[in-house]
């Protein structure tokens, strides 16, 4: 990476930059593709009240593992909604985030459960909440010659409820139009995040009693897939419905 | 790279930008698995890499070195097709025919996942694979007969 930095793009599932090269978009001197790389992680391990998501782990490994449907059903929600089956065999959870799509479906559900992203290169390695690692549309604070090695998921010490909701033009194999996920604890405290409403996947804090004002901090833009009108007026609707099913969650 | 290919071992020099597509159609002279949109969307491409059904478009065919792909051609065995390809046939499942390759191959992965699914788990295992023809309801049928059809 050090060789041909700062013009390398690494390759774990390719669902995206495959079609980015292809299209011409991404010209790299190098491509690097890290799933054979020695340490590199697809394993969810669970230690002292964190789960360990690592970077090669794909969409179906991540929809099928226990741990992660038990503690974080709005991410299983999230996940098995990106793309088609083809593409959920080889994409991955960390790929999604490095992608830094304003609608990646697994952004929302990662911030509201406070995801912490592993960070490493060569000589260093540093920790970055999820919240501070999306800067702008396909960019991250990933420093050229760093790469994502795992996303640390604090597996909530008080009983929460969670939910992901999605707004699509068809039902398969669609970006989102507008996503939202949020969490709900027994305080009425709710965590809100959502995606194709901003430049970049946005997290915001409140109560049940302001879901108005937490989705009124959404910078919404019109285009092919909706107007910005429509999907602001939808992020209220589906916090609503998001926030019901998080409801019957808690009380579970 | 050494790869196994339908059975066969197979070894061979391969480009560097070259997909696991292109690397099936032009080196090896797969030519069943199609191209049709080239960035993961249609699912004609679709093969069964180390057993999972993926779009080879999608993926460099230096990716696939020590891997086990299984195509189309793979499926018929020793003169008999397979359940799956026979159904297709049976129900009228095929038009035009290009998206045929990698339904059945997504069908394969979804019954070996799923052994008796329901249509609607049907839709979802096919829901990357796209028919221009629209012949979604006989590809369903066909898919259904070839599980046993029991839901």
């Amino acid at each position: 990476m050090r060789e041909f930095a700062p013009d390398v793009r690494l390759l774990a599932g390719g669902t995206d930059l495959m079609v980015r090269l292809r299209s011409g978009r991404f010209r790299p001197n190098a491509v690097v593709d890290v799933k054979r790389v020695s340490g590199w992680s697809s394993q969810i391990v669970e230690t002292e009240g964190v789960l360990r998501i690592g970077a090669g782990v794909t969409m179906t490994d991540l929809v099928a593992d226990t741990k992660v449907q038990r503690h974080f059903p709005a991410l299983v929600e999230a996940a098995s909604v990106v793309g088609s089956i083809q593409i959920r065999n080889r994409a991955t959870l960390a790929g999604n985030i490095c992608n830094a799509s304003p609608a990646a479906d697994t952004a929302p559900p990662l911030l509201v459960c406070g995801a912490i992203v592993n960070i490493a290169s060569a000589w260093d390695e540093r920790r970055l909440p999820l919240h501070e690692f999306f800067l702008a549309p396909g960019k991250t604070a990933l420093a050229p010659s760093e790469l994502v090695e795992s996303l640390d998921l604090p597996i909530p010490a008080e009983p929460v409820g969670s939910s992901f909701q999605r707004i699509t033009r068809r039902r398969g194999v669609d970006l989102a139009t507008v996503n939202l996920s949020c969490t709900l604890n027994a305080a009425g405290e709710v965590r809100m995040a959502f995606g194709a409403a901003a430049p970049i996947p946005l997290l915001v804090n409140g109560t049940v009693a302001s879901l108005e004002e937490m989705t009124a901090q959404a910078r919404p833009i019109s285009d092919i897939r909706g107007g910005q009108d429509y999907r602001q007026a939808m992020l209220l609707v589906m916090a609503r419905r998001a926030l019901e099913i998080a409801r019957g969650r808690l009380s579970r | 790279m050494k790869l196994t290919i339908n059975g066969q071992e197979i070894a061979r020099d391969v480009a560097q930008h070259h997909t696991l597509l292109e690397f099936l159609r032009d080196d090896i002279g797969l030519t069943g698995t199609k191209e049709c949109c080239a960035e993961g969307e249609c699912g004609a491409c679709t093969v069964l890499l180390d057993g999972k059904a993926i779009n080879s478009c999608l993926v460099l065919a230096a990716e696939a070195d020590g891997s086990i792909v299984t195509t189309i051609e793979g499926l018929e065995k020793d003169g008999q097709l397979d359940p799956l390809q026979q159904a297709f046939i049976d129900k009228g499942a095929v038009q035009c025919g290009f998206c045929i390759p990698g339904m059945i191959m997504a069908a394969k992965y979804l019954l070996q996942e799923n052994s008796n699914p329901t249509e609607a788990e049907i839709k979802q295992g096919l829901a990357g694979n796209l028919c221009r023809c629209a012949g979604y309801s006989r590809i369903i049928d066909a898919v259904r007969e070839a599980s046993g059809g029991r839901k």
